[in-house]
């Protein structure tokens, strides 16, 4: 039984490696339990867009596919009103 | 009653006096339709993130409103109207934020999910229970 449960953690943690440098596998939104995204925090926003402004993909940011719906939302609402980027350069 | 983020963009060069007219303006709007301004944010002269027309900042408003969306028309063609707003969003908020609170209700509820490692000490302890007996 004890084996069992080692072998199972060592191929988890492997795959965990693989996952390069960027990957984070808990985000600011959860860890900070936020539950509504305010497109007014520009802080929060910038956290989720890359360099050239845009919209980062969730298998690097580690947002579940709910909180990437808001994200989405509140990053281009923040853009309508010239808080953030559509593009830099 | 639905609540409402309206947020607004004058021009740098906005004098002071026209910003406020336009301030008590929409307030007066609003009371007359039976809405309420909950708050009103003023975060000045922020610089836009990019450039809209020929200006390169902007004065930032946030009007928080409370009603039953007919004054929001009404703010929102008196916004259009004004020559020195380069820039309106309306947000309704009340229903994402009715579903965050419910959200944070719901975790406060049921137990936080267990992690990995919360298992393994499981692990362990179930082992050394199994051992005293």
């Amino acid at each position: 039984m004890a084996e069992m449960d080692t072998e199972e953690r060592g191929g988890k943690s492997a795959r965990m490696s693989r996952g390069g440098v960027r990957r984070r596998r808990i985000s600011r939104l959860s860890a900070e339990k936020i539950d509504y995204i305010d497109y007014k925090d520009v802080k929060l926003l910038q956290s989720f867009i890359a360099e050239n402004g845009k919209i980062m993909p969730r298998r690097l940011t580690g947002v579940t596919s709910q909180q990437q719906r808001k994200l989405v939302e509140a990053i281009k609402r923040a853009r309508t009103i010239a808080l953030l980027p559509f593009t830099k350069f | 009653m639905r609540t409402y983020e309206v947020a607004f963009i004058a021009a740098p060069n906005t004098v002071d006096d026209d910003l406020s007219k336009l301030n008590s303006q929409i307030e007066q709007i609003i009371s007359d339709r039976g809405g309420k301004i909950t708050k009103v944010d003023n975060w000045g002269r922020r610089k836009l993130a990019y450039r809209i027309g020929k200006f390169d900042e902007g004065v930032y408003t946030f009007v928080y409103v409370e009603g039953s969306g007919q004054e929001i028309a009404e703010v929102e063609r008196r916004l259009r109207v004004t020559d020195f707003i380069i820039r309106y969003l309306t947000v309704r908020t009340d229903e994402a934020l009715k579903r965050a609170v419910k959200l944070k209700s719901k975790r406060k509820g049921s137990l936080a999910p267990r992690s990995p490692d919360d298992d393994f000490e499981l692990d362990i302890e179930d082992e050394e229970l199994m051992e005293e007996i």
